[in-house]
């Protein structure tokens, strides 16, 4: 009988996770703020419905109180999440803050269900849900920092220094996982300083591009540039040098609009694709393990054969919540999460993932294009081009799409240091959002200012003539939503 | 540049569907992945049968719910239907139909039902294209010698039988496991159908004779006199027991399956033009086969010395091929050139015999013209009537083939390894054959075209 509950809830979470995606860029659609918000309200019900199926669907298979708690403090933390972002920014972007729990949401579903096979059943899900909250915390702090700190852009060589210190000191002294020197033991705490160099990478590039793109200042950006992405490679953590490599040549090619750099860089990129390949086993190893996973299975291709099994058994539907066998795919609440996730949720799920990762992707830049400020504007894109990179070489890594690279899923895997890093560029981006919004403001103040210098009658007149657009905020937002729209026509 | 991750995400998304509809199945049915475990959890294992519905593999459930896999012929399929263990995986069809065997499409209610019982629903059924008899005819032929015996409809490319000795019993896999593993010297669990590796012998003249005919137009012009033997540079190559045949066109040659008048048509051959008629035939190359099959290679190149030219042209060097790959190349002379996909599995059924899916005949190559098909056809029923097979003459039904013995060890030159490859029913094929029997002694039992008319005699009697 329960097992018929459990069959059915799947379809069901499928059909609720289709409507939540459908909405995600149906949003795009709608020119103003107030038509968005009853849309912004069935996505926060819709999420809720998926939460409680899900974890109802567990406590069903399982028996087990605990599953219920893990599913009613998450509600908790959602639920405050949300009203504390529109109680504290009024102004931010909601759809981001939707998203946001809801890739939340997916991984706290599949942590929870793996974490009961673990000798210390739902520790990590435990563990998980705080980081959560530690998360949230910095993304509630990080918007009015960004808001605060205008002397952000002047920093350039600090966060040169500071990145390249801490990426250095990893490679010299980190502690090995997996094969890969990752992660920093300090006391209890284990972390993962390259998902913070992220951050501080993207925030020099920008500085020192929006202070010159003459060709001599290229070159020293481009030479800083490219020893992380070395450091990165010498330390084995291939995912993360190639994110870097990425976020550099986009933000380099925004900045100056020089196709020829960017071509430049995909030479480069190519040239250093092939050197690395004969001169580093490693990375032998895991191309190996992709062209043929099964003929190395004892090799390296174990990991991604175990994958494959995952979300070839699952199919369009999964096989419903323990009904699978998703212990079976090695670290899969990390790095092969999205596989667990597809086993037992099913393909339509993991599609609708990509969906929602994606539509936050649209969104940033949405947010990047607005912004007048070049530092801001290259931080926003820097920052959304390092997430939806790291979403498409993780997805395509475990679905043998692109050889594997060893990262986290942003929001949904577990591990502390990528989720407070990921809240932290959610959050920069947030502030951006509501910086913008400010600007709008100060700008339209210093009309209002202007048109009371001049006499009444020529000034509605100037004011009209010159940016309308800014007068009201609703048109603004048409503008930005078209923009939306015609790339979702792409799609 | 937002184009560029609207791609990536386009192609990912696609590939992502495209696993699943078209790669998934395959890839779990890997023998490294454990979950098909979980699905015996809640599937009693489908049966295997024939075309004719004789049970070749069924899982018994006892009264408290113990299921044994039984296979009521024993041996007599061991190869290519496998076995099916908990403890040690799966093989031959039983490995890569796992995947059907182990999904029910029952009646949705009657699963419905089950699921409400907590009772297993019961998995597919596999009809396979194998028939009982003609296996059966074929294990009993082989008797005690080692080799292979492989059977497929001319015109269908359907595998009815497919037999492999030394062979085990897949309902004693469990205790005889350690057994079968350490006998390096029978290896018993090597299906030689598909996976031996023989030296092809003098079927492979047959395609000797095809790379000449594609080599020289006026190949009906073609003469030698035959002496027993023929000498090139330091190697001299002897007729089978020094025979010497006199007179002969490229018909007789075939026919008397001549060593010498073969070395010296490979000798007057363009060995890049032979290695690509070679290679067109799939040696060197991937056959269609479900079951593990091993490769067959032709090693000649440009550089070869003239004594290995020679020997490959008679079907001895380095040449290597499999019963399996040598029935294929019969059955698309037969078959007008055509090279049919030989296939195993008919159709999919539930278990009340519904039918799932159903196979059909697929042409996998032309591999040669029709002409250069019907003049083949027309040296190897000669082969059947004048010369080595006539055995098979002035029976029931006509026959034509090739026969071969290679030669495999220095030490033991009086044992050979003996072939023979051909189809009956000559006017429009029927039944492609192929035999080899290892280390015969050259009596008249151990021969491979007499294994071969035993098994034809049963069948068409």
């Amino acid at each position: 009988m329960a097992n018929i509950i459990i069959q059915l809830s799947k379809y069901l979470i499928i059909i609720l996770m289709a409507a939540y995606t459908f909405s995600c860029f149906s949003i795009f659609t709608r020119n103003y703020e107030d038509e968005e918000t009853p849309v912004l309200i069935r996505q926060d019900v819709l999420m809720f419905l998926i939460l409680c199926t899900a974890f109802g669907a567990m406590y069903l298979a399982e028996e087990d109180m605990r599953i219920l708690f893990i599913g009613a403090a998450l509600a908790v933390v959602l639920l405050a999440v949300i009203l504390l972002y529109n109680l504290i920014y009024p102004s931010v972007s909601r759809l981001v803050v939707n998203n946001m729990c809801m890739l939340m949401t997916a991984g706290m579903i599949m942590i929870t269900r793996l974490s009961s096979d673990n000798p210390s059943p739902y520790g990590s899900s435990v563990r998980q849900l705080i980081f959560i909250i530690l998360g949230v915390i910095f993304g509630l702090i990080v918007p009015i920092l960004i808001k605060k700190l205008t002397f952000l852009e002047q920093w350039t060589y600090i966060y040169a220094a500071v990145g390249g210190a801490a990426l250095l000191a990893v490679a010299l002294f980190g502690g090995r996982s997996g094969g890969a020197k990752l992660s920093f033991d300090l006391g209890p705490v284990n972390i993962q300083p390259s998902e913070f160099v992220k951050i501080i990478f993207v925030f020099f590039v920008a500085a020192s591009l929006k202070a010159s793109v003459e060709f001599k200042n290229v070159v020293v950006t481009t030479a800083v540039a490219a020893a992380h992405v070395l450091i990165l490679v010498v330390s084995t953590d291939l995912g993360a040098a190639l994110i870097f490599f990425i976020v550099y040549l986009v933000m380099l090619y925004v900045a100056t609009r020089q196709p020829l750099y960017a071509l430049a860089g995909i030479a480069a990129g190519c040239g250093a694709a092939v050197v690395g390949y004969h001169l580093f086993s490693h990375i032998r190893v895991r191309v190996e393990a992709w062209q043929d996973p099964f003929a190395t299975y004892s090799g390296g291709g174990y990991q991604i054969a175990q994958s494959l099994f995952g979300i070839g058994t699952g199919s369009w539907f999964g096989t419903g919540l323990f009904q699978g066998q998703p212990g079976s795919i090695p670290v899969s609440e990390t790095d092969f999460i999205f596989s667990a996730i597809t086993e037992e949720m099913g393909v339509i799920f993991g599609l609708c993932l990509i969906l929602v990762c994606v539509s936050c992707y649209i969104m940033f830049l949405n947010i990047a294009m607005e912004l007048r400020d070049p530092f801001y504007k290259l931080v926003a894109l820097g920052l959304g081009t390092c997430y939806i990179f790291q979403v498409f070489l993780q997805v395509g890594g475990v679905t043998k799409f692109i050889p594997l690279t060893g990262l986290t899923l942003p929001l949904v895997s577990y591990g502390g240091s990528s989720m407070l890093s990921t809240m932290i560029m959610f959050g920069i981006i947030q502030g951006l959002y509501i910086v913008r919004e400010d600007e709008e403001e100060k700008i339209e103040r210093k009309k209002e200012r202007e048109s009371r210098d001049v006499s009444g009658r020529t000034t509605r007149k100037k004011a009209s003539e010159n940016k309308p657009r800014f007068e009201e905020v609703p048109k603004q937002r048409t503008r930005q939503r078209k923009r939306a729209r015609s790339k979702q026509r792409i799609r | 540049m937002t184009y560029f991750f609207v791609i990536l995400f386009i192609a990912l998304m696609a590939y992502l569907i495209y696993f699943t509809v078209f790669r998934a199945s395959t890839v779990i049915n890997s023998p490294y992945n454990q979950r098909q475990e979980t699905f015996a959890e809640n599937v009693v294992r489908g049966t295997i049968t024939d075309r004719n519905g004789n049970v070749l593999a069924e899982t018994l459930v006892s009264d408290d719910g113990t299921e044994t896999r039984n296979y009521p012929y024993g041996s007599v399929f061991a190869h290519v239907i496998g076995y099916s263990d908990p403890q040690y995986g799966n093989m031959g069809l039983e490995s890569v139909e796992n995947f059907e065997l182990l999904t029910s499409n029952a009646f949705f209610l009657e699963k419905l039902q089950n699921e409400f019982d907590g009772a297993k629903n019961i998995g597919d059924t596999v009809v396979t294209t194998l028939d009982a008899d003609l296996q059966q005819a074929s294990y009993d032929a082989l008797g005690s010698y080692k080799g292979a015996v492989v059977i497929i409809e001319a015109s269908t490319g359907k595998i009815l039988a497919m037999v492999s000795k030394p062979d085990f019993d897949p309902n004693d896999i469990a205790e005889d496991w350690s057994d079968l593993n350490n006998d390096s010297k029978n290896s018993p669990m090597l299906n030689r159908a598909t996976q031996g590796s023989y030296a092809p012998g003098s079927t492979f003249k047959i395609i000797t004779t095809l790379a000449f005919m594609r080599q020289n137009s006026n190949y009906a012009d073609y003469t030698y006199d035959c002496d027993g033997e023929i000498t090139e540079g330091n190697t001299t190559i002897h007729c089978f027991g020094s025979t010497a045949h006199g007179h002969e066109d490229l018909r007789s040659s075939v026919a008397n399956s001549c060593n010498s008048s073969f070395a010296n048509i490979g000798l007057s051959l363009d060995i890049s033009k032979y290695r690509e008629t070679a290679e067109d035939l799939l040696f060197n190359n991937s056959l269609p086969s479900v079951l593990n099959y091993t490769k067959s290679s032709f090693a000649l190149t440009e550089d070869s010395e003239d004594s290995e030219v020679m020997m490959t042209a008679m079907g001895q060097g380095k040449t290597m091929t499999s019963p399996y790959h040598m029935a294929m190349i019969t059955q698309a002379i037969a078959n007008g050139g055509t090279m049919m996909r030989p296939y195993l599995v008919d159709s999919i059924t539930n278990y009340t015999g519904s039918e799932i899916r159903h196979n059909v005949p697929q042409s996998y190559r032309k591999v040669m013209t029709s002409a250069e098909a019907s003049q083949l056809k027309e040296y190897m029923e000669a082969v059947v009537e004048e010369g080595t097979g006539s055995v098979l003459s002035g029976k029931s039904y006509t026959a034509a083939g090739k026969t071969g013995t290679a030669e495999y060890s220095m030490s033991d030159s009086d044992r050979t390894h003996s072939w023979f490859m051909g189809f009956t029913n000559v006017d429009n094929p029927d039944l492609v054959i192929c035999v080899i029997t290892e280390g015969s002694d050259g009596s008249p039992g151990g021969k491979a075209v007499s294994i071969a008319a035993d098994i034809l005699d049963s069948y068409y009697d």
